[in-house]
């Protein structure tokens, strides 16, 4: 069987953002980046697949993106998956869901995969449309969301996980495409044995220009932070001096301490 | 302008989140009409064109002939914009619908915003204006991001139908774990985000916790790790809390974590980051470690 895996790059969370010079997405300067977490769910599925499946079966990583990806793609190899394309793209930030999906999906077409893994969403970009798009243009199977996994015999099962914790059970024929959500499963650490096999690995670069057709459908036309709310308080400053201060508060706003 | 709204209906029942996209048209001054897959049985209070398909045989989750019975209806309406709740219903069936239609798909629009829509990013500490290229989009929108609207009324049913094998069956829904602790009626809750760091941090809010007399709360990381049990999840996929007093600790404040816990009368958030967006609820927002915040003050508590 043929698996596919896709990951995306994205910045540190906790990290400041500012915009960049055309105002329509964060300036990369400073920024720590990493493997979208939704992603880890869905690389440790397809690993944890891979490994039942055993000798022939195999495993690909795909990302789109700059250079840097390449950092995310070597993670995913020394968790299991054996070979990567690395779709070279300076500008994929610029790029819609749309063509992010067409680019995967041209990438896909010939390659006969059995099934694709994603995340459910980018935590960047947030669209949870990349996934799903892949398989409308492939004509696979989909479900989105899932928190259980199982397959058997051309056969997926999946646990889709709804609002207010109900889940719902789907049955997908292959080829199929799943999007993962988190705590599908617990991401493995890469050993250290595994990060200098992982190092053997091939890993494809191709540039973007020979699998994209596709204009964008949607624009980005600005970048910024929310519009302040104000009424909240905001405490700064030493330890003890903020203790001081929310035990006031505690006694003036809320009927805690009466 | 003209929306074709997709309302939602699970285990039976019209989903009273329905009633948020009318908020949305309403704020887009745009005519309506409707679609839901469900029953006669459940209508909407909407005086509009509904289109109707029964969920007996179309299915409550059924992708490929739901996708079949929204283009149906795409081609009556002509509509400008087809809108979505941002559910795990419309994120699963949007992508569908505008890829079958080629045009562009905006996702989670919180506001409309001069000529286009205003969407989160950045796990919703940045915000994005998007604009669709052509004129027809598909939109979905946030939960909670606009009121609900129940204009009144009996629908005009025009009544669907959809056939055809699909690839993927639906086998039947699973109930939500039973809770061993009912929040929603706590009065004061304190809650644990990933920011604690490490399982054994837990302790340390829970003992904040029980200085205030309140119950343990957590974001969903925390409970995805197994360091605290999933009845004390908070949010979408948690439960829904409606406190005298949060205590937010060590939790950025995710869409789906503020959806369970916004409601409650004071909130007081503990992180290091002044930028996380819990602060935009939070009536005090304390920048520090919570590593050491949260002990000093619980040792305070105790002395009280
Ligand atoms: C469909 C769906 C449903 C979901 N349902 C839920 C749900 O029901 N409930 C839920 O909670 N989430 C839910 N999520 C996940 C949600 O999107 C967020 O990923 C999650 O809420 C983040 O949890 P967190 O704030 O604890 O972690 P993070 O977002 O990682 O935030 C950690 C915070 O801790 C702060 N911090 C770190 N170290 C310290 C320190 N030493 N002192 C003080 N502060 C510190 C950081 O600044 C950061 O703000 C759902 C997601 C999806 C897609
Ligand atoms: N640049 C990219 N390269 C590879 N996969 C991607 C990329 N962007 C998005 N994806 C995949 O699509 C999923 C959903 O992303 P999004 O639609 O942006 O929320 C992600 O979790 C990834 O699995």
């Amino acid at each position: 069987m043929k698996l596919l895996v896709c990951i995306k790059q994205v910045p540190d969370l906790e990290s400041r953002f500012k915009a960049d010079a055309a105002g329509v997405w964060y300036n990369e300067t400073d920024l720590a980046f990493r493997m979208n977490e939704y992603d880890e769910y869905a690389v440790e599925q397809a690993v944890q697949l891979r490994e039942k499946l055993g000798e022939g079966s195999e495993l690909t990583v795909l990302s789109i993106g700059p250079d840097r990806v390449v950092e995310a793609i070597k993670k995913s190899l020394a968790m299991g998956c054996d070979n990567a394309a690395h779709i070279q793209d300076a500008a994929a930030f610029a790029k819609d869901p749309w063509q992010i999906a067409s680019i995967i999906a041209t990438y896909a077409q010939d390659k006969n995969f059995d099934i694709i893994f994603t995340g459910m969403q980018s935590q960047d970009r947030g669209s949870a449309q990349v996934g799903v798009t892949v398989a409308e243009l492939l004509g696979f199977a989909c479900t989105t969301t899932i928190v259980g996994f199982d397959y058997d015999n051309g056969i997926i099962t999946a646990k889709r996980e709804l609002e207010g914790g109900i889940k719902g059970i789907v049955k997908l024929k292959t080829p199929a495409l799943v999007t993962c959500q988190l705590g599908l499963n617990i991401p493995r650490y890469p050993t250290l044995p595994n990060i200098m096999k992982a190092k053997k690995k091939e890993i494809a670069a191709i540039p973007v220009a020979d699998l994209l057709a596709e204009e964008p459908l949607a624009t980005t036309t600005s970048f910024h932070p929310p519009a302040k709310k104000g009424g909240g308080i905001v405490l700064e400053g030493d330890v003890g001096d903020l203790v001081e201060k929310v035990m006031a508060i505690l006694k003036d706003k809320t009927a805690v301490l009466r | 302008m003209k929306t074709l709204l997709i309302g939602e209906y699970r285990e039976g029942k019209l989903l009273d989140s329905t009633y948020e996209l009318l908020g949305f048209a309403g704020q887009l001054g745009a005519e309506t009409a409707m679609l839901l897959v469900g029953s006669e049985t459940q209508l909407p209070s909407y005086g509009g064109t509904l289109y109707l398909a029964d969920a007996a045989s179309c299915g409550e989750y059924n992708p490929d002939l739901h996708k079949k019975l929204i283009l149906d209806a795409v081609q009556k309406e002509n509509p400008d914009y087809i809108v979505f709740l941002h559910s795990s219903y419309g994120w699963d069936l949007a992508p569908r619908v505008a890829a079958a239609l080629r045009v562009a798909q905006l996702s989670e629009v919180i506001a409309l915003a001069d000529g286009g829509f205003e969407v989160g990013c950045c796990n919703a500490k940045m915000r994005r204006t998007v604009k669709p290229a052509a004129g027809r989009a598909v939109v979905t929108i946030q939960a909670g991001a606009f009121p609900a609207l129940q204009p009144g009324g009996i629908p005009l049913l025009q009544k669907l139908s959809a056939a055809g094998t699909a690839a993927l069956e639906f086998i039947g829904y699973e109930a939500a774990e039973k809770k061993d602790v009912d929040l929603g009626k706590a009065e004061i809750i304190v809650s644990a985000g990933r920011g604690i760091g490490k399982k054994d941090n837990v302790s340390m809010i829970q003992a904040l916790a029980k200085a205030l007399g309140g119950e343990l709360g957590a974001s969903r990381p925390v409970v995805d790790a197994g360091w605290v049990e999933h009845s004390h999840q908070v949010g979408t996929t948690g439960q829904t809390v409606s406190p005298k007093l949060y205590v937010a600790c060590g939790i950025s404040g995710a869409i789906q974590h503020l959806a369970g816990m916004k409601k409650a009368d004071f909130i007081i958030a503990i992180n290091k980051d002044k930028d996380a967006p819990i602060g935009e609820i939070a009536d005090v927002l304390v920048v520090a470690d919570l590593m050491q915040f949260v002990p000093a003050l619980t040792a305070k508590l105790a002395k009280q």
